[in-house]
């Protein structure tokens, strides 16, 4: 079973989102996403400054396997991007919450949050998809 | 779910991750595809490929059977144990398959016979094609061995770690191999052959010791690996894949299969010859290059290659080279083009070197 902190909110295209308050938030892929995706390779992140709104492609993480896009789980600006991950993109494989995170936006429309899954919802839609 | 191997439950204890490969349930990694490549590349990894089919020919006529069948000759085989690489093509020229045989007594003997290694995605195909072939021949007869499991043990360390829990007389025999030879002992059958360009042995062994045999190769240090690993070591190796890099409507010689089709003796007539003595008069339209993308992102198959500007073939088979630290790929192309060309990768056009459809060997880039 993969790891699903409780403290996290969730989006079924397996992205995880942390509130860091002030109206910024973090975004990574989930420990399920990285375990389907095999040993990571490559992560194209965007440019700080730019907007997307909900499902736009915000990146490409590319695994030995295969290259999938990232989508926007909230609309905003990206104010960082994790430039660690360009010489270690295997941190999104060993830890997907924490080292291994991709973006910080800042939210444009804070109520698009209650749109996202808890734990425990984002834990049934794994078990299904499986 | 698929068929499993008599390693089913080694897997499984050693954590593979298991996936559906061609019917069968088996590992695509242990934990990290990348580590597992690494440990081959620097020391010994293995791979359960019992998926695979062996099928034994034997009979008066198994070597005309053979010579007939497979594009390469097997009357080139002069020593026992003496292994060939061949593809088996339809009477278009198209490859069937690509397989290995192995001579498995000395030339020429009564009772000669030969074992053949088959891809297991295309068995039935491959088993009906061997079958039907038979009709022409009196004495020739086909015996698939599905009792035999496949353990391939390779790395520069793969023969010591391997002849580490053998028997001495094993050992012995192993010592003796040369590269591309086999030697039956007692139900197995130990090769100096491989699929990851590395040293290393591929050893048929009756299923009811084969989990005892990983588990002593295991406490040896032999890392367990899936076929992940197995993918983006062959590639490094330039070795093609049935179905990515050929297939029946491709040609060997446009597959970089060239030198496995023995054209000599002239009158010896084998499936698949006059479409390829026509296309050799024509000149052969495609042929295979290697590319390597130094910059960041993965070379991936389908994607589209350009040459002088105008889409010239695909890659076949793309990855990341893990030895290399950047993206490698086989593309076949109907141009001419040396130094760079370009990728369509995901609606930009990326330049990439060509090279040589071969990159890795023994641990080292093989290309400038």
């Amino acid at each position: 079973m993969s790891d699903i902190p409780s403290d996290l909110k969730y989006v079924a295209s397996h992205e995880w989102i942390r509130d860091e308050g002030d109206g910024v938030v973090t975004i990574g892929v989930t420990d399920h996403a990285q375990d389907l995706l095999g040993d990571v390779v490559f992560v194209e992140l965007p440019d700080v400054g730019a907007d997307f709104a909900v499902g736009d492609d915000i990146g490409v993480v590319e695994s030995v396997k295969a290259a999938s896009d990232i989508y926007a789980p909230l609309s905003g600006q990206i104010v960082a991007v994790n430039e660690e991950l360009e010489d270690s993109p295997e941190l999104v494989n060993s830890d997907p919450y924490g080292d291994g995170w991709f973006i910080k936006i800042r939210l444009s429309d804070e109520s698009e949050t209650t749109d996202l899954l808890d734990a425990d919802g984002y834990a049934e839609l794994c078990e299904a998809e499986s | 779910m698929g068929q499993k191997t008599a390693l089913h439950e080694k897997h499984q204890q050693m954590n593979g991750k298991l996936v559906d490969f061609g019917g069968w349930e088996m590992p695509i990694n242990y934990g990290s595809q990348v580590d597992e490549h690494h440990k081959v590349r620097t020391d010994a990894g293995m791979f359960d490929v019992s998926h695979m089919t062996v099928v034994d020919v034997t009979g008066a006529d198994a070597k005309e059977y053979l010579r007939y069948l497979l594009a390469n000759d097997v009357a080139r085989l002069q020593q026992q144990g003496k292994a060939l690489y061949s593809g088996m093509l339809n009477e278009t020229g198209g490859v069937v398959d690509d397989l290995i045989v192995y001579l498995m007594t000395e030339p020429d003997v009564a009772g000669e016979w030969f074992r053949v290694v088959v891809n297991c995605a295309t068995r039935e195909k491959d088993l009906r094609w061997m079958a039907d072939h038979t009709a022409k021949f009196d004495d020739v007869a086909l015996t698939e061995r599905p009792e035999l499991s496949i353990v391939a043990i390779q790395g520069p360390n793969a023969l010591a770690k391997a002849e580490s829990v053998l028997t001495e007389s094993r050992v012995k025999l192993i010592e003796s191999l040369k590269p591309f030879q086999g030697v039956e002992s007692e139900g197995w059958f130990f090769a100096r052959t491989g699929y990851t360009g590395e040293d290393g042995l591929e050893v048929m062994v009756p299923e009811e010791y084969v989990a005892d045999f990983w588990q002593a190769l295991s406490d040896a240090g032999v890392a367990p690996c899936g076929l992940g690993s197995r993918d983006t070591l062959r590639l490094e190796a330039g070795m093609n894949l049935y179905g990515a890099d050929m297939d029946e409507k491709v040609s060997p010689l446009a597959a970089n299969m060239g030198w496995t089709i023995a054209w000599e003796p002239a009158e010896r007539n084998f499936v698949g010859r006059k479409a390829l003595e026509e296309q050799r008069q024509a000149g052969t339209q495609e042929k295979m290059i290697g590319l390597v993308l130094e910059a960041r992102g993965v070379l991936r198959s389908h994607q589209k290659v350009i040459i002088n500007g105008e889409e010239a073939g695909e890659i076949t088979s793309g990855t990341f080279s893990p030895t290399l630290g950047c993206s490698i790929a086989m593309a076949r192309v109907s141009a001419d083009v040396a130094g760079t060309c370009h990728v369509d990768i995901r609606g930009k056009l990326i330049e990439v070197k060509v090279v040589k459809p071969s990159f890795v060997r023994n641990g080292e880039k093989v290309f400038s």
